[in-house]
This record gives structure tokens, sequence and C-alpha cells, in this order.
């Protein structure tokens, strides 16, 4: 069915290319015809019946999800819904906070989104601090929305953090790379010293460890992690945990 | 006034219930039905020939999260933050290896036959004695350690004071 697609993985697909899904192609008579479902995953529109690419990428499968995406340079975030990002407070107003999260526009964050909070209950939120939320409202016509619960009332680690730590930000490829399951670069970090990090899907990371150094030194690790090689990168995350650098 | 003979009875008028006492069960069901026919009519409805949806197989997916099976946000290393390390646990799907040494772990806590019958037997020894008078008692207490069971008069009889 999506035999089209299949055979392109790997090769670099423009914006405009399409690939049909038709029931046109040999259909057995003995096996029962099951239209599969697929999956357009980033980088992919469907028009129709058809899908569309849209990123000049090399595609890449987990069937049934297809996608494209040549994030690794990609800086500027697009806010989708569902994703976790980290956002700064910048205007503390009446009932709802505005969120900078390295988008376009800034998002809101209404005050009863958090754990616990009632309307005499206010969350403890000052203008410049650091919020760990997820997007409930994304789309290009309205102004993006944040909470920090999910869909049960529970917080699930999202809220406020803080206090200590250095928040830089990096390509969202380097974000994925971090947080696919078998990462190496996650498996690399583990066997440094002890440390706490948070990940937004915006390119934005906080990192904070037992003292400054240490930050700095993960910190820069990280953001020289974009432009290194994988053995270029085990050097050097030798050299550190051996207390060189 | 009585220019004709018979006066002509509107439509309306012959509807009403008072003057179709008089007809037969047909002719009331034919009006009934050119009622029904008329009202009917009155409705409007779209003359198109019936449109299916297609199935549409396609389903987008605007997030990489999904996609790639992207962990947990929020990573703590070498338990520098133990909430985090529980949220950790908690928020990350889990694998399929985990979740059966989880199963393992569960069936080594729990209780065996033999442990149960074991338990059941000491449990209804106790609830005895919870029910035992209070002489019973004292007399089921001082069994040995070699479970030899010492006999001894249970009744008490009275003992006069000596002067």
């Amino acid at each position: 069915m999506f035999s089209s697609l299949k055979d392109k993985v790997g090769q670099v697909l423009l914006p405009g290319d399409e690939f049909s899904f038709d029931t046109e192609d040999t259909i057995s008579l003995t096996t029962p015809v099951k239209p599969e479902k697929v999956v357009c995953g980033p980088g992919l529109r469907r028009s129709g019946t058809d899908c569309r690419c849209v990123k000049a990428a090399s595609c890449d499968t987990k069937l049934p999800t297809f996608c494209t995406h040549n994030t690794q340079h990609q800086r500027h975030y697009v806010p989708v819904k569902g994703e976790t990002v980290i956002g700064i407070v910048t205007v503390k107003s009446g009932d709802i906070f505005k969120v900078d999260f390295g988008g376009s526009e800034q998002a809101s964050l209404s005050y009863l989104a958090f754990e616990g909070a009632t309307k005499r209950n206010r969350p403890n939120v000052q203008v410049g601090d650091l919020v760990f939320a997820q997007f409930v409202v994304a789309n290009k016509d309205m102004e993006p929305e944040l909470v920090c619960v999910d869909s049960g009332g529970r917080a699930n680690g999202m809220g406020v953090f803080g206090g200590g730590g250095l928040l830089f930000t990096v390509s969202l490829g380097l974000v994925r790379r971090l947080l696919s399951p078998q990462s190496d670069l996650m498996q690399d970090l583990q066997k440094l010293f002890p440390c706490e990090l948070v990940v937004g899907m915006n390119g934005r990371l906080w990192v904070r460890s037992s003292s400054t150094q240490r930050t700095l030194i993960i910190a820069n690790l990280l953001q020289s992690c974009e432009t290194m090689t994988a053995p270029q990168r085990k050097a050097l995350f030798a050299r550190v945990a051996e207390g060189t650098l | 006034m009585m220019n004709s003979d018979s006066v002509k009875l509107s439509k309306n008028l012959l509807r009403m219930k008072f003057m179709q006492r008089g007809l037969d069960a047909e002719t009331k069901k034919q009006l009934e039905e050119d009622e029904k026919r008329i009202i009917s009519d009155e409705h409007w409805y779209l003359d198109l020939p019936e449109l299916k949806t297609k199935e549409n197989l396609i389903i987008e997916e605007k997030s990489f999260v999904p996609c790639e099976e992207l962990k947990y946000g929020r990573i703590s290393f070498k338990g520098f933050n133990p909430e985090v390390e529980k949220l950790m646990l908690l928020m990350n799907p889990k694998d399929e290896t985990e979740k059966e040494e989880e199963d393992l772990r569960r069936m080594q806590t729990d209780v065996t036959d033999e442990e149960m019958a074991l338990r059941y037997e000491n449990l209804v020894g106790s609830m005895k004695k919870k029910f035992a008078k209070k002489r019973e008692r004292a007399a089921t207490e001082k069994e040995d350690v070699n479970q030899n069971v010492v006999e001894m008069n249970t009744k008490r009889a009275f003992l006069k004071p000596q002067d």
C-alpha cells in the first residue's frame, strides 16, 4: 500500500513530492485486505488521500510512522500540542502569566493550571522563573497556551523549577538525540558526575550539578556535542571523566 | 341565505372529530393517510445522491515525541535529585524486559500455598483463644516449650484461711 513511501526511506525528499496510498496495488485474494493506517510525521502533510512532503530532508521511518525532518541545525521552535518546553515567565498580569518559550509569540499560562492551585491558593510564580510546561493549544491561528498539569490534575514534574543551574539553548536536533530511547549521548553523560537536567523541546536545556564548575563543564559539553562526531565526543567525555579538562 | 338546498361544508369542518363519527373506518383511514401525505410533502429534503466519506488512512502527527518515542524531559543522574529519578521511572515508557522482571519479583513476594496453610492453622488457634474463658486461657498458657502439657487441677476450691 504505502510501498511508494517505503521505497523512499533513506532518500532525500523535497517539498512537493507526493505519495499516494490508493488500494490499487495488487491485493491477494487469500489474505483479508485490511487497510493499514499510515502516520505522517513532521515534515509530511496530508492532502486529500495523498501524502505530501513539506520539508526537504531524508525520509525516516519507524513503521507505521514516516517522517522527514532535518532539525539538525534548526533552532527556531514551532509550538506543537502536547510537547513539554522550558519557558521563562515575563509578565504576571491578573489571572495569567505570559511565558516566553522562544517562539514567534509568547504563550499564556493560567495561574489555575498548576497542581493544587485554587483561586485562594495561588501558585508562587514570579517574573523570571523557569517553568516546565506542556502545550494545550498550539496552532497557527491562536495564541499558544501552556499548562503545568496533565489532564488528571497531576503535576508530573511540571511547574516551576530552578534555584541554581544554567539555562542555555541548543538546536532541536540535539534535543531529539538526547531524548531518543537508545541515546549514546545520554549513556555517556550518565557516567560523568551526578547532575540534573531538564530538557525542553524548544531547544532549551537547564543543567544543575554539585558545583558551578561542573555545571559549566556539562553545559559546554552539550553545546559542543552538536558539532562533534561520535568518536570525538567519546574522547572528550573520557578526558572530562579523568579530570584533565 | 337559503340559496342552495344543502349547506356546503368546508373541508376543515368535515375533518373535525364530531363529523367523522358517522364515517366508516375505511374512509377514516383514507382521510388520515391523505393528511400525512400532505404533511410529509411539506418537509424539505436534499435531492442529492448519497456521498460516502472515504475512510482516510493517513493520520497526521505534528510532534516528534510519539514518532521517535522520546523520553521524559526531566532527567537526573547518579541520584542527584531523587524525586526526579522517581518521576523518570514513572513517566518513561517501560521496556518489555523491565516488565517481565517486575512480574517475577511480584511472584516472589506473593504468599505460597504452604505458608497460607500454616498461617490458617495459627489463625484458628488464636481465634479459639480469643473466645475462651479466662480460666481456660490460663491453663493453655502453661504449656512447655517442648509441648508437654502439665496437668493441673483446673478447678480451684475455696481454701479456708488459716488462723
